[in-house]
Order: structure tokens, then C-alpha cells, then sequence
């Protein structure tokens, strides 16, 4: 799949925005007054920034409102109305603790339950993709909570749950490389299936129906050398985890958390270049690719 | 025999395929209206590709746009494509097939139920996928949904476009009544596609699916389609010796001989002398 | 919230008004619908109603809308102000630009007529552009032809009067078995595909003959993956399986064809009467008598002993011939790399269909002996060929090779086998004989081209130099029926047989695509003598687009778009007839040109009336014609026949003959754009020997009296070129040229290696390489079509596995591609289904930079390539002083296909070699995006 940079913000911020959010509306003792604002300043700047991001690959953003009516079918619909919804309550929530300097901790509740609601919607619009055999499973969803739930819990300032969390994510991470290499040959689809001629013998494309590009090949036909992309996830895996881990289990330093998080974030942001850019969809194999 | 050979004659969707919370799918549709192509006969002209690229661009929602038409890396939509496969058999020779593939109107469309906004809906009279541009935001995942390449982005109206099964001919009564078909079926110089309706046993269509083993694409991924696919006929049985023809006899092996048997052969003739 | 689906309107309003014209996105002539919203050209579709495509279109037809909305379209005169090939231009008046073309021709026409060298390509008016050219009084004049398939045509023509092209078709309707043999396209496109579609539909059978298994090929239910050059060897093999099994269809060659005429021994000529007429030995009578007498029945077998000289019939010739066992599928399948049981196969199936399949048609009809048959005998094989046979130096044989075994098995004209569309059949005997005699001011006696009877007809002076600039008619290619395009800019440049002053050409791209050698092409066009001046004086050349051509002439005409002119599909000429029917067909403004430019015919005609050329005046001295569409109303080649056979007469009721209807183009219009005369049913087969069919065909003026013929297994005319070789009669060959003519022009078909064979080392150059038209692309011009060029932008060269292996080659290499003459690297591909030392590619997609409105980075000016590069005219040295045509040395042929190369792994290229300079366009670049709607 194109690794399209405003999807892979809008997943690296939202992600740990809503992560932040989730940890900050299940605290028992919440932050309040200037500390609470900064904190929901930086939960809100990651999951609203996030969520703008990803209007900009929209064709048509001025109707992404329409997006919130299909909720009973769609995983983006979910999506759209578990985001606001969430931050419709964190924001009541983040009101009460900052102007009011009150736990409102039902409201926290919900908004946490809805922040994390989000993020695995957002993983379900990937995990429902049978097209996507890498991406269609349940370590998915997997993956993206455990890796929001950590970061949020680095950005919180939780070290011993992030250290937890950190090391639960790096598991999920790599289990789901390790399915996600095999996916496409295991799930049965092959060039063979795709045009039905498998039986007859083996399929391979002899020219395409353009010689132009199109649509597309762009969008789902990416070609990353094998090579390149292990390197790339020793680098994400590094700066995901290995980094962060590392600063944490450290004395404490501003810089060395601060370290923990731009490492973390950087490294979250690779890792979804790569959740994208090594991503098969079946499509491709109709035009002769993997 | 291709393993999805036999033929759906019902119109409702097995419930082992039927999405979890597919709410926004007709559970039936009146009709199911589709194409057929003919794999041995598809000569790979792309008559199809752009007679539907004319029709489409002069009608249904947006005009297929086409970036940099004069310039390097032309791309334009299109809502039906021809690709060139080869086959290899275990033994002798590779055979190529020509393969068009446009939408193929999923009974359990996947393009329909991942769409946020309900500008994707599956037509419950006949069955038709459509876009409704209006509606459409652009976000893609339709595309991304849909296992056939059949949708595609236009990059100049941002929204999704797809192939309308011509929605806006068959049914078109400013058009002779043997037009209301669409344009790439009207067009195929080889008469390589058919459109009709598949949930009925006796049409054209499903006698054809019948009756040469029509098939589906990616069975596996379930989503039903509509569009079946005529398998090539057995190719190079010459090349089989277990199935050779009885060879030519030899009256004779020199001229001689040939001129012997040539008088003779004219005597048999009517009006030989004999 | 249940969802609610959209209105919507699903019975739009399609269009204000349908106009129906004739496609020419390529030279299939379909007929169109053309949608027409706001006057502007909407959508266009298949007219149901039209002989050629019955409402089907290919890709290109669609997108004509595309072409003629194309950003390449000249606009205005040009004259040349840079240097030719710098595409250095300024726009003139046509006033301007017309007396500049007068001044300068009406000097030769009264001078020196043969110093215009008028050469059309692919257009569709030979007729009248021939016969512009022969009032102009210049020998030189041909259309492509020669670089096309003359092969094919000549072939057809001088064994059955008629040949495949798109001159006829297979009976669709009951053949069985369909043997395609080269073929990727063909000029009847959609009546192919429409006619494998409906034989498909049936369970019929196709064989595809051809090295490389796409398009047709694809859908053939058995490959023959034949080495090229070798069909003729492969082709008399069947011959020899069939003969030698008794599988010939007797009472056929009997009655139709020259198999029992008489050779006289002595001469090889065949034996006439007193009258000129073949004679055979009557099994009734075992005498010799005239082949057309009422009951005769030709022997096949008989000897006739005259003078102490045994003659016998051409039947016993072939059995001598082909019963050879160098024809044995044993000793033809190493070369042809087909092996002997599947010749041996394919022979039987043959056979079988033909003769164990055969069957009665219930119709009754009466031969050209006055006997009357109840039924008509059906053969259900079938069989078509195209460029893959002819454009070989040994494809004239090669075409006459299959057209003698469609005729062995009694396959030709018969219910289920090949049939010929009107106005052919028509014998040699019916064509004209060719004229090249220029004198000042003075008209030629007759039609430049024609089919030469014997050496009295060739077109050569008295110490043996040529008449023509082309050399057509000489003895390097006697029969050379269509001329040769392809050696008009190198003779004109070598000042042999003459230096001209003015090369007129029209709607031929020869400085790219249509030429062998292109760049050495280029540098004949600006190669320039001592003083200064082009080596070519002037070229006058007329084009609607920006091609590669355009920046090589010094004053360009341009023309309009096929949907904004007066076109005629004649009968005079290459019409749409089916072999049901006669047909013509029009085309006519549909839209007016919103640029300053004309139809190229009527140009010529005013060209005509201001130089003076006495049939385009009245006797006031005023022009004769207004224009194309007047000229195509009014004007009679013989009393009574015209441009168009249609709506003739006063009422507009007669067909064929009858006198001007000044109302026949509104009627054209009305009936579509065409107009059709069916085949009366007793004579629709069997059409050379058919009395109903003779008579039709003189009432509707395709002849004047009834010319029933036979078919000509044995070519009296090459055995008289052949005999001239042995030093027989006056006009004799020079002695060098005597081995080979008396090799190549046997009377019987033979088989010979490709001549590029003999001249290069097929060892060193081991791979054959050829070029395949793709169905969605019209040689160079399709690529200015926004629509088609996404399609076919880019050309790999196809390599099959033995050479992708050997040279270890893996997707998005290239290769260093060298014959003898050049060299070019160019991306490459893998395809498995071809023949194993066999590379192609498509045709004509590698462009110029700068040309056709493209951009300078366009994947057609950097990746695509042409493999004309590698091509010459003429064949390598062979240390004997000369220079021989890489062409067919009967009919000159260009051999496009002969080439051999040697393939070796290359560097990538950031483009493909050799990368010629741009040349500047005349005309802006296309705009970066289209959304092309009426009301958009
Ligand atoms: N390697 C290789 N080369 C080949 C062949 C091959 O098989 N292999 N095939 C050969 C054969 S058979 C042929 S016929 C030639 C074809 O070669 P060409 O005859 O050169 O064909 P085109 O490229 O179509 O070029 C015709 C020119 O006509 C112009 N034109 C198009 N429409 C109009 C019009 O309406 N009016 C006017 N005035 N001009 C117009 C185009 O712009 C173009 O410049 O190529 C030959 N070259
Ligand atoms: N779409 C489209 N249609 C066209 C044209 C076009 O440019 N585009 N051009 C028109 C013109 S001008 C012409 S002349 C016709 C030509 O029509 P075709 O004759 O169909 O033209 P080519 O593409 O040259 O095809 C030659 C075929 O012969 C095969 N071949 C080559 N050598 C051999 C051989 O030795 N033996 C056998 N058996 N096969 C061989 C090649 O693989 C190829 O498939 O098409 C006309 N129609
Ligand atoms: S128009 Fe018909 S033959 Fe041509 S590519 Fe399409 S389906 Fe195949
Ligand atoms: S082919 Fe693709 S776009 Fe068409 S209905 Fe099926 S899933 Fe949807
Ligand atoms: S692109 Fe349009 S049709 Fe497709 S899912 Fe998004 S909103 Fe729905
Ligand atoms: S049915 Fe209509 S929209 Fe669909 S591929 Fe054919 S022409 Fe295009
Ligand atoms: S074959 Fe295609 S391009 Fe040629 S005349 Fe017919 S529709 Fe036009
Ligand atoms: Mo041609």
C-alpha cells in the first residue's frame, strides 16, 4: 500500500493522543488546573491534529460529516463518531479538571472507554481488510492498543506501566511481523485465484492494461526491497522500544524523558511507514507484483 | 473444472458470507444483474476500456479525468481494465489470456459496508454497486476494500468512481431498445461479453455460466460476484499425442504413383469416363 | 436510520442528434454514430446498421473523440523558415501557400512531369489522387502499398483474382476450422474479431500460425509457434501430406482452376486456341478444347502428344513438385521449428473438415459452361493471412503457397471457405496494365499501376534504366503491382534513375515509422549538394498532425480531421463491400474545423484547376470541380459510374450505374453514410464461375461484360519473366540478375529462404525480430490520443524464456539489440508463448521528441522505440558490386520481417537508443489535464 504521509500522522499522533486521553480519563487522580491543560493540550494537539491529517487525503473534506452516518456497517464511520464522541466527553472531562479543578470521573470513564474505542476502530479499518492479508487479524487491533496504550503511558508519565506496556507492544509488534511475512502466501490468494486460470497452470502477468500508471498502482502497488524494509524495522524497533526502555529505565531526566517520547514517536511513525508500505493488497498480484 | 462452477441461482446471501453488521447491504435484490466474459474469446482489443471511458466520461457523475494527457505518466480513470496473463501448463506450451475486469457487483460487496458515508450502496431492484458522488467524500477505503481493483479515485473530482454496469443505458429510454446494454457490451467486436440477469436460471447469461463452466474470481475472499468469468477451451490438443487424429493414408508416395491414382480417382467423379 | 437509496435519473437525455460517418481511425472504414451535444462531438458509438462493423467499435474508434479534440492538430499553412528537420515554421495564408505549390508544379508539368514525385500513404482515395497524378502526367506516383502487403494483394490477384487484406472473408456462417497465418490486426479489425467471436460461439476450431501467441493468436485453440520466414515450407508440406493422401478436392481443380490446363513442354507457357484460350483435354472427347466450352470435362491427368512433344497438364507439374520429399513434414520441421506430426496432424485435419464435413448448400446455380448444379457443394476450412506471410522477400511465393492449398481443398468461393467481396473476384486479365510514359503537359495514357502480363509490360527505357523514381516494373521487381514507397526518398537522393525536384507526399509518416532506416532517412531528407541546395529540392507534404514528418517539408498542407471532411470509400477504389454485398461508403463534416485548414483532396482538386491539368477544367477554362464533394457527385470514370455506386440515377434509385444525382451525398447521409447492394442469393458463392454473379456484377458496372476465369495454380506471367531470364524474347534482364529470376519467379509456388539470410551470418544474428500493430494503436498516430497512449505508451522487446534465460535477464532490464545495420537498446520483457529464437514489439510507438504535441519527457519519446532502426532498403553488401533491395524480388515488398539481430544484456538506459535530437513543434504542447464533457 502507498504509504500516504497524512495517514501515517494521522495513526502515529491519534494514536497516542488517544492513548494520552485514555490514561488521563482513567486517573484516579487527575491532573488539574494548568498542569490538566497541558496535558489535554497535548492529548487534543495529537488526536484533533491526527484526525485533520487525515482529511487531507480526502477528496472531498467539506463533506467528511457524511463520514459519522454509517456506523452500523463501517469501521471509518465508527471511527468518526467514537472520536468525536470521545472527545466530546474528555473534553467535558479536561473542562471540569482544569476550570473547575473537578474529578467529574464518570465522565473520565467514558471518555477513556470511548478513547480506546477509537483507536480500535481505527485498527479495524485495517483488520477488516480481507484484501490485506497482513493486516487482517486480530493482532492488529492488538497492535494498535498496545501501542497506544504505551505511548500514552510514556506521554502521561507512567515509567513503570510504559516499561510494561512498552515491552507488551514490542511483543505484539513483532509477532505481527512475523505473521504479516506469510500472510499473503498463506491466505490462499495468489495470481492463480485471482484470474481463476490457476488450474490450468501458473499465472503470471505478461503486460498490464496500461502502460501508464493509474490509480491503482499507486495506491496499492508498493515495492519495498526486502533488504531496505528490515532495516527499516530494526531502526522503528529501536526507536519504538529499545530507546525509550532504555531512557526510562535510567535515572530520571527531562531530557532523557524527553528523549523517551520524540525516540518513541519517531519510532511509531516508522513502524507505520512500514505497517503501509509492506502491506500487500491483493490487487497487486493481478498486476503482477508479489 | 474451475471449483466455483455450478450456478447461483438465488439471490439471497448465504449466511456463512454475510458480513457481521452488514446492515447497510440489501439482504436480496430483485434482480442481479451482471456481466459475463468469455476468456476464450476476449482477443484483448480494449474496445471495452474505451467505450467505457467514452460513455463515462460524457455521462453518469463526474468525467473520467485524465492527468497529464500530453505528458509524462499519462493516468486517467477507468473503470474497466484488460490485463495480459500467460498461463503455463505443467506441459507444453504457455497460452495467453487476455482478461478484462471491471466492478463485479458483489452480492456481499465489501466496497458497500466499509463506506463511512453511504455514498456506496448496492441497488436493491437489480443489484448494481454504485457511487453516489454527491455523497462520496474520497476517502478511499472502498478502493481499499475491494479485492478487484474495480474502483478508482478520480483525481480530479476526488470522489470514487466506479463501473455503473451503465446504469444510466439499461434502462435509457431515449436509447433504442437493443442499446439498453452497456456501451462495452455494445461495443465488443468479438461478442466476448454478455450482460443480463444471473438470478435468472433461463437467461442468456446463466445458460452460458451453465453451460461452459463460468467462474468467480477470489471465491475465497466471499464476496459473491455477480460478473462470471467463461473459462478458455482446451487449448493445443494437437500437441497431445495420447489425442491425435488418424492420420492421412497415402495413396501414394511418388508422382507416378499419384498420377496413377489421380485416374483412377476421376473415373469415380460424376462425369468420369468410366 | 435505514438507508435510503438516491434518486436517480436513469434515463438521461444521450444526445441533440446522432450523425452517422465513416471511423478513420484506421483503414477498417466502420461505420459510426457520432453524439453530437451542443454541436460539440459527445460520444461515439457503432452504427448497427453498417456492412463493415454492425454497430461494434474498437478502442481506437471510441476514441476518436480524442483525436479530434487532439492538441497536435496542425492549424494552419506552414512554410518552412529553419532548416528542414528543425521544425522551424511560419504561418501562411492558404493563398500563400497555394500559388507557392502552383508555381512551383505548374513549371513541371509543362517541363518535366516526372520531376514530381507524388507519393500518398494510407489514404483512401487512390483513385482519385491516381488519377490526379496521371493528368498531371508524372510516372511517379503510388500510394503505400509496396511497403504494406503488396505481396498479399499481387499473390491473391494473379492466382484467384482476388486476395485475403480485406477483399474477402471467410464464410463465418459455416466454417468450421479457421487457419489464421500472420496475422495481429489486419485492416478488416472488427470483422475478424466479430468473425472469430461468432465461429467461437459455434465450438469451431481456430489455428494461429504465427511466432508469437497474442490477440488472435491467443484465442486459437492450436499455436503453431512457426519460425519466420518458413510458412511457404511449412505451407507446401501440408501440400505435399494432402496430395500425397489423394486429399484434394478433383472435380473442383478440374472445372475451376488451371490444374488440367496444358503447359506446352517446350516453353512452359500454357497452350491456348486460336482466341487466346487455356486449353484443356476433355475426358469426354480426349481432345484438346477450350477450358469454357459447355460440358467439357478437363482432365486433370491427361498428356497430350503434339509434334513428337508430350505436354502435359499443371496437375502433373505439382504432383512432380510437391510429392518431392524435400516437402516431407520430416524435412521441413527443423526449419520451420514445427514438428512433422503436427504438420502431419493439422494436414489431416484439414482434410477431414474439408471433405468428411462437407456439405449442400440448397441453392441452385449455373456456371459459366451454362450447366446448372442443384446444390452447391460446401468445404467448411477456412483460411486468412496477413503481413506475417507477405512482408517477407520470399512472401509473394509464400501467399501463393496458401492460396494453392486453400484451392487444393476446394476451400475458395465455396459455403464455408474463403469468399471474396465485391467487386473482386476479378481476374488479371480485368485489371489494367501499368503506364509510366510522362511527356510535358500531357497526361499518361493509363493508370500508373497495373499487373504486368509478361516484360513487355515493364516500366523500363530502352537501355534497361527505370521509368519510375521507384524503380517499380524493373527487373528487380518485376511485379511490383502497388510501386514502392519505401525507396522513393533513397532513389530521390541517389539521383537514381533520375534527380526531381519535388516530392509531394501525403498522409505517410516518412522520416519515422514508415520508413526502413530512419535516421538514414532523415539524412537523405537534409542532405544537401555542393551548392547548398537540398539534395531533394522541395517537399510539399500534407498532414492534419504534428508528426515526426511535418519538420522535414518546406511547405505543409494541412488537412482536417476525419469528422470535418468529404471522404468517399469507393468502389473505384478499396470499398466496405462483404462478400454479400457491394458497398460505399462517405464521410462528411460532422463538425466544422475550428482551425484554418482543408481537406486534402479538395486542395488537390484546386491544385488541379490552377495548374491546368485539362480534366480539372471545363472548356471555359473554369475549374471543373468546386471541391472534393462536388467532385465526388459528378464526376464519371466511365458513363454512368462514379466515385459512389449508391442512390444514382435522377430518382436516386439505381445502384452502380446511373447518371449524377446532384441529391447523392443527402442520401448518403440519410441512409447512414453508406450504401449497400446485396448479392442476389444464386450468386452468392462459387462467384468466378457463377453466371448470376457475372451478370450482377456487369449490371451493376464493376465490369462491363462477363469475365468467368480460372483459378492460376501455374502464373503464366512468371513463367514469362522466367523464360526471359533463360534469354528468351527481346526484352531481356541484365545477366545478373538471371539466376535469381529464374529461381524466384517460378510458376508454381516454391519456397526460398529470406533473402537477409544469404547476406548475413545467421549464425552470428540468430534471432529473428519482428513488429506486431497493436489492436488499440494506429501507428503513429494514435499516440497523440490522450486515451489510447495510456494504453500503449511504452514498447518492450519481447524475449522468449531460451534467450530471457541465456542471457539471465530479469524484469526492468534492457538490451543492446544489433542486425547488421544498426543497433538500439531498448527495455526488454519476458512472453513464453513465442517461438523460441523469435523477439517483437509494438509497432510505431517509440515518437520523437517534440512531435505530436507531447511533451519532451513522454514515455514515447524516451522509453519507446522503433526497430526501423535496425531495418535498411537494402540488403548488406555481398562483395558482388551491388546493392540488393531488402525486398521481394517479385513484387518489392519491403521485408520488414526478415531481420535478423543479436541480443546481448545493456546497462539501463535513462532512454532508449539512439536518442535523436527534438525537433521543435509547430503546435503548443497538450494541456496537463482533461475532463473532457459537452457541458462540463
Ligand atoms: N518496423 C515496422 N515498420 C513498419 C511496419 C511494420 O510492420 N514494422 N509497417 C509498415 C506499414 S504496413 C505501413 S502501412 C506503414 C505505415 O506508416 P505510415 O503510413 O507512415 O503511417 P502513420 O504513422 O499512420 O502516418 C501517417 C501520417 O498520416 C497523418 N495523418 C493521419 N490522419 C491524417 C489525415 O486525416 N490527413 C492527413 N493529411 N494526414 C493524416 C499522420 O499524422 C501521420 O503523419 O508503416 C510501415 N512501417
Ligand atoms: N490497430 C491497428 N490496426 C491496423 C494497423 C495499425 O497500425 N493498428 N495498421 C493497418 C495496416 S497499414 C496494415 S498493413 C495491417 C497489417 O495487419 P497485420 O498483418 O495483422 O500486421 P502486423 O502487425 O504487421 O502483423 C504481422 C503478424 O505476423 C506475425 N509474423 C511475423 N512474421 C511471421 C512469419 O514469418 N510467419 C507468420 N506466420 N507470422 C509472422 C507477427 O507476429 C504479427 O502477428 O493492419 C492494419 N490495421
Ligand atoms: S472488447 Fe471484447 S475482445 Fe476486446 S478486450 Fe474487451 S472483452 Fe476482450
Ligand atoms: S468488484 Fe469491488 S467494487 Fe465491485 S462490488 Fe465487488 S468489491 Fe465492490
Ligand atoms: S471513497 Fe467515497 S464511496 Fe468510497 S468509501 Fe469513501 S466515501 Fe464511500
Ligand atoms: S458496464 Fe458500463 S461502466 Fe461497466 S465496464 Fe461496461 S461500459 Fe464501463
Ligand atoms: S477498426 Fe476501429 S479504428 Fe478502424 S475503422 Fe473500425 S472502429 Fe475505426
Ligand atoms: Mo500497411
Amino acid at each position: 500500500m502507498h504509504p500516504a504521509p497524512s495517514v501515517i500522522v494521522f495513526s502515529t499522533l491519534s494514536g497516542l493522543g488517544f492513548g494520552l486521553l485514555f490514561w488521563l480519563g482513567i486517573d484516579p487522580t487527575p491532573p488539574t488546573g494548568l498542569t490538566a491543560f497541558v496535558f489535554f493540550a497535548i492529548a487534543y494537539a495529537l488526536s484533533v491534529g491526527g484526525l485533520i491529517s487525515s482529511t487531507f487525503h480526502l477528496g472531498h473534506p467539506e463533506r467528511a460529516w457524511r463520514a459519522l452516518s454509517q456506523w452500523r456497517s463501517s469501521w471509518l464511520s465508527r471511527e468518526g463518531v467514537s472520536a468525536v464522541l470521545a472527545l466530546l466527553f474528555m473534553g467535558l472531562y479536561a473542562i471540569s479538571l482544569i476550570f473547575l479543578e473537578m474529578n467529574a470521573t464518570a465522565l473520565g470513564l467514558i471518555g477513556a472507554a470511548l478513547a480506546l474505542f477509537t483507536v480500535f476502530t481505527t485498527s479495524m479499518i485495517y483488520a477488516q481488510l480481507d484484501t490485506v492479508p497482513r493486516w487482517k487479524t486480530p493482532l492488529t487491533p492488538a497492535l494498535y492498543l498496545s501501542f497506544s496504550l504505551a505511548g500514552g503511558a510514556l506521554l502521561s508519565g507512567r515509567v513503570n506501566m510504559a516499561i510494561l506496556l512498552l515491552v507488551i507492544a514490542a511483543i505484539c509488534q513483532f509477532i505481527w511481523w512475523q505473521r504479516g511475512d506469510a500472510a499473503l502466501s498463506d491466505s490462499g490468494t495468489d495470481l492463480g485465484t485471482a484470474t481463476g486460470l490457476g488450474e490450468r497452470g501458473t499465472v503470471r502477468s505478461m503486460a498490464h492494461p496500461h502502460t501508464a500508471p493509474n490509480y491503482l498502482v499507486k495506491e496499492f502497488i508498493y515495492v519495498i526491497g526486502r533488504k531496505h524494509a528490515q532495516k527499516l524495522r530494526r531502526i522503528a524497533f529501536g526507536l519504538t522500544f529499545v530507546l525509550p526502555i532504555i531512557c526510562l529505565l535510567l535515572p530520571f531526566s527531562h531530557v532523557l524523558a524527553i528523549l523517551a517520547v520524540l525516540s518513541h514517536v519517531a519510532g511509531v511513525a516508522t513502524s507505520r511507514w512500514l505497517f503501509f508500505a509492506e502491506a500487500e493488497h491483493v490487487v497487486g498480484l493481478y498486476y503482477g507484483m508479489r | 473444472m474451475p471449483q466455483n462452477s455450478h450456478l447461483r441461482n438465488t439471490v439471497a446471501i448465504p449466511t456463512q458470507y454475510r458480513r457481521e453488521k452488514m446492515t447497510d447491504l440489501p439482504t436480496k435484490t430483485d434482480r442481479t444483474l451482471g456481466l459475463v466474459i468469455d476468456l476464450d474469446t476476449c482477443v484483448g482489443c480494449h474496445a471495452c476500456v474505451i467505450s467505457c471511458k467514452g460513455w463515462n466520461t460524457e455521462n453518469y457523475g463526474a468525467p473520467l479525468s485524465d492527468q497529464r494527457p500530453y505528458g509524462t505518466e499519462p493516468m486517467g480513470t477507468f473503470l474497466n481494465r484488460v490485463h495480459s496473463y500467460e498461463v503455463q501448463p505443467e506441459q507444453g506450451n504457455a497460452q495467453t489470456v487476455h482478461f478484462p475486469k471491471s466492478c463485479l457487483h458483489c452480492e456481499n460487496a465489501p466496497c458497500v459496508t466499509v463506506c463511512p458515508t453511504g455514498a456506496s450502496y448496492k441497488r436493491v431492484e437489480d443489484g448494481i454497486v454504485l457511487v453516489n458522488e454527491d455523497h462520496c467524500i474520497g476517502c478511499g477505503l472502498c478502493a481499499w476494500a475491494c479485492p478487484y481493483g474495480a474502483r478508482e479515485l478520480d483525481q480530479a473530482e476526488g470522489v470514487m468512481k466506479k463501473c455503473t454496469l451503465c446504469v444510466d443505458r439499461i434502462y435509457n429510454e431515449n436509447l433504442p431498445e437493443e442499446d439498453q446494454i452497456p456501451s462495452c457490451v455494445r461495443t465488443c467486436p468479438a461478442g466476448a461479453r454478455h450482460f443480463g440477469d444471473l438470478s435468472d436460471p433461463n437467461s442468456d447469461v446463466s445458460q452460458l455460466v451453465e453451460s461452459r463452466g463460468g467462474f468467480d474470481l477470489m471465491p475465497e475472499m466471499g464476496t459473491l460476484p455477480i460478473n462470471k468469468y467463461l473459462p478458455p477451451r482446451l487449448k493445443d490438443s494437437w500437441d497431445d499425442q495420447s489425442l491425435l487424429a488418424p492420420l492421412l493414408e497415402p495413396v501414394a508416395e511418388e508422382p507416378q504413383g499419384f498420377l496413377g491414382w489421380l485416374d483412377k480417382a476421376l473415373d469415380k467423379l460424376p462425369g468420369g469416363t468410366a | 436510520m435505514t438507508f435510503q437509496q438516491p434518486d436517480l435519473n436513469i434515463s438521461p437525455k444521450v444526445s441533440d442528434e446522432i450523425r452517422q460517418t465513416t471511423c478513420y481511425m484506421c483503414a477498417c472504414r466502420c461505420g459510426i454514430n457520432v453524439h453530437m451535444k451542443d454541436g460539440k462531438v459527445a460520444y461515439i458509438e457503432g452504427n448497427r446498421d453498417h456492412p463493415v462493423n454492425k454497430g461494434v467499435l474498437c478502442a481506437k474508434g471510441s476514441a476518436g473523440i480524442m483525436q479530434v479534440n487532439a492538441p497536435s492538430r496542425l492549424k494552419k499553412p506552414l512554410k518552412r523558415v529553419g532548416p528542414r528537420g528543425s521544425g522551424e515554421y511560419e504561418e501562411i495564408s492558404w493563398e500563400e501557400a497555394m500559388s507557392t505549390a502552383v508555381g512551383w508544379l505548374t513549371e513541371l508539368h509543362e517541363t518535366a512531369p516526372h520531376k514530381l514525385a507524388f507519393f500518398t500513404g494510407r489514404d483512401q482515395s487512390q483513385s482519385f489522387t491516381s488519377f490526379w497524378a496521371q493528368h498531371f502526367g508524372t510516372p511517379n506516383y503510388a500510394a503505400h502499398g509496396g511497403f504494406c502487403s503488396v505481396n498479399m494483394a499481387a499473390a491473391g490477384i494473379y492466382t484467384m483474382g482476388g486476395a485475403f487484406w480485406e477483399f474477402g472473408q471467410p464464410d463465418w456462417d459455416h466454417t468450421k476450422l479457421f487457419m489464421i497465418f500472420g496475422v495481429a490486426e489486419d485492416h478488416d479489425s472488427n470483422p475478424i474479431k466479430a468473425g472469430i467471436g461468432k465461429i467461437k460461439a459455434r465450438g469451431a476450431k481456430v489455428i494461429g500460425v504465427n511466432p508469437v501467441r497474442s490477440g488472435y493468436n491467443a484465442v486459437a485453440d492450436e499455436w503453431v509457434g512457426i519460425t519466420p520466414g518458413t510458412d511457404g515450407l511449412f505451407i507446401l508440406s501440408l501440400v505435399h501430406e494432402l496430395m500425397k493422401a489423394g486429399k484434394i478436392d478433383l472435380h473442383y481443380l478440374a472445372q475451376y482452376t488451371n490444374a488440367a490446363v496444358l503447359v506446352d513442354a517446350e516453353t512452359g507457357l500454357l497452350m491456348r486456341d486460336e482466341d487466346g484460350k487455356q486449353l484443356v483435354i476433355d475426358r469426354t472427347t480426349g481432345k484438346p478444347t477450350p477450358f469454357d466450352q459447355k460440358g467439357v470435362r478437363p482432365d486433370l491427368s491427361a498428356t497430350y502428344r503434339q509434334a513428337g512433344v508430350t505436354h502435359r497438364t499443371v496437375m502433373h507439374l505439382m504432383a512432380e513438385k510437391y510429392l518431392d520429399p524435400q516437402y516431407a513434414p520430416e524435412n521441413v520441421a527443423e526449419k520451420t521449428g514445427i514438428a512433422a506430426q503436427k504438420i502431419k496432424t493439422i494436414a489431416a485435419e484439414l482434410a477431414r473438415v474439408a471433405f468428411d464435413e462437407a456439405f449442400e448448400l440448397e441453392q441452385e446455380w449455373t456456371d459459366f459452361r451454362g450447366e446448372t448444379h442443384k446444390t452447391m457443394t460446401g468445404r467448411p476450412v477456412s483460411f486468412h493471412a496477413m503481413r506475417g506471410i507477405s512482408a517477407h522477400s520470399n512472401g509473394f511465393q509464400t501467399c501463393r503457397a496458401l492460396h494453392v492449398l486453400q484451392i487444393l481443398l476446394g476451400t475458395v468461393e465455396v459455403p464455408g471457405g474463403f469468399r471474396f467481396k465485391p467487386p473482386y473476384p476479378k481476374p488479371v486479365e480485368a485489371h489494367p496494365t501499368p503506364h509510366g510514359y510522362g511527356r510535358p503537359g500531357k497526361p499518361l495514357a493509363g493508370p500508373h499501376l497495373g499487373f504486368p502480363r509478361g516484360p513487355e509490360d515493364l516500366q523500363i527505357n530502352e537501355d534497361g534504366s527505370a521509368c519510375r523514381i521507384d524503380k517499380a516494373f524493373t527487373w528487380e521487381n518485376p511485379m511490383s503491382v502497388h510501386g514502392l514507397m519505401h525507396m522513393v526518398i533513397s532513389n530521390a537522393h541517389a539521383q537514381d534513375p533520375y534527380p526531381i525536384d519535388t516530392l509531394f507526399m501525403y498522409m505517410a509518416n516518412m522520416s519515422w515509422n514508415s520508413s526502413m532506416n530512419t535516421s538514414g532517412v532523415i539524412k537523405m531528407l537534409t542532405d544537401r549538394n555542393d551548392d547548398g541546395g537540398y539534395r531533394i529540392p522541395r517537399i510539399i507534404y500534407s498532414d492534419a498532425y504534428s508528426s515526426e514528418m511535418v519538420a522535414y517539408a518546406d511547405l505543409i498542407l494541412p488537412d482536417t480531421t476525419y469528422l470535418e471532411r468529404h471522404d468517399c470509400i469507393s468502389l473505384l477504389d478499396r470499398p466496405i463491400c462483404e462478400a454479400d454485398g457491394a458497398a460505399d461508403a462517405i464521410r462528411w463534416p460532422v463538425v466544422e474545423p475550428d482551425r484554418d485548414v482543408r481537406g486534402f483532396q479538395s486542395v488537390l482538386i484546386e491544385l488541379g484547376a490552377r495548374i491546368g491539368l485539362p480534366h480539372f477544367l471545363n472548356e471555359d477554362g473554369t475549374p471543373k470541380w468546386k471541391d472534393y464533394a462536388d467532385y465526388i457527385v459528378n464526376h464519371e470514370r466511365r458513363p454512368g459510374v462514379g466515385p459512389l455506386a449508391g442512390f444514382r440515377g435522377e430518382d436516386g434509385d439505381q445502384f452502380g450505374r446511373g447518371t449524377v444525382n446532384p441529391e447523392q451525398l443527402d442520401k448518403y447521409i440519410e441512409n447512414g453514410g453508406f450504401a449497400i447492394e446485396h448479392v442476389p442469393d444464386a450468386a452468392r458463392y462459387m462467384k468466378p464461375w457463377n453466371q448470376d454473379y457475372q451478370d450482377w456484377a456487369v449490371k451493376i458496372g464493376l465490369f462491363d461484360a462477363p469475365q468467368p476465369y480460372l483459378f492460376q495454380l501455374y502464373v503464366e506471367p512468371m513463367r514469362k519473366f522466367q523464360r526471359a531470364a533463360e534469354g528468351h524474347g527481346d526484352i531481356q534482364p541484365p545477366d545478373h540478375m538471371r539466376d535469381r529470376l529464374k529461381e524466384v519467379m517460378d510458376p508454381l509456388p516454391i519456397w526460398y529462404a529470406p533473402l537477409e539470410d544469404s547476406s548475413v551470418d545467421p549464425d552470428e544474428f540468430d534471432v529473428h525480430a519482428l513488429t506486431q500493430r497493436p489492436m488499440a494503436m494506429y501507428h503513429s498516430w494514435g499516440t497523440q490520443n490522450a486515451w489510447l497512449r495510456q494504453l500503449h505508451g511504452e514498447n518492450p522487446l519481447y524475449l522468449p524464456t531460451k534467450l530471457w534465460e541465456k542471457h539471465g535477464f530479469s524484469e526492468g532490464d534492457w538490451a543492446r539489440v544489433t542486425s547488421v545495420h544498426g543497433e538500439i537498446t531498448v527495455p526488454v520483457a519476458h512472453q513464453a508463448a513465442l517461438n523460441e529464437n523469435t523477439v517483437w514489439t509494438w509497432n510505431a510507438i517509440g515518437k520523437r521528441k517534440g512531435a505530436w504535441a507531447l511533451s519532451e519527457d513522454a514515455p514515447e519519446a524516451n522509453k519507446g522505440f522503433l526497430l526501423n532502426h535496425l531495418i535498411h532498403e537494402l540488403l548488406p553488401p555481398k562483395g558482388d558490386g551491388l546493392r540488393w533491395a531488402n525486398s521481394d524480388p517479385i513484387t518489392g515488398q519491403a521485408a520488414w520481417f526478415d531481420l535478423r539481430v543479436k541480443i546481448a544484456k545493456a546497462e539501463a538506459q535513462s532512454e532508449s537508443q539512439p536518442a535523436l535530437d527534438p525537433i521543435k513543434s509547430p503546435v503548443p504542447q497538450g494541456p496537463d489535464h482533461l475532463e473532457w464533457k459537452v457541458d462540463k
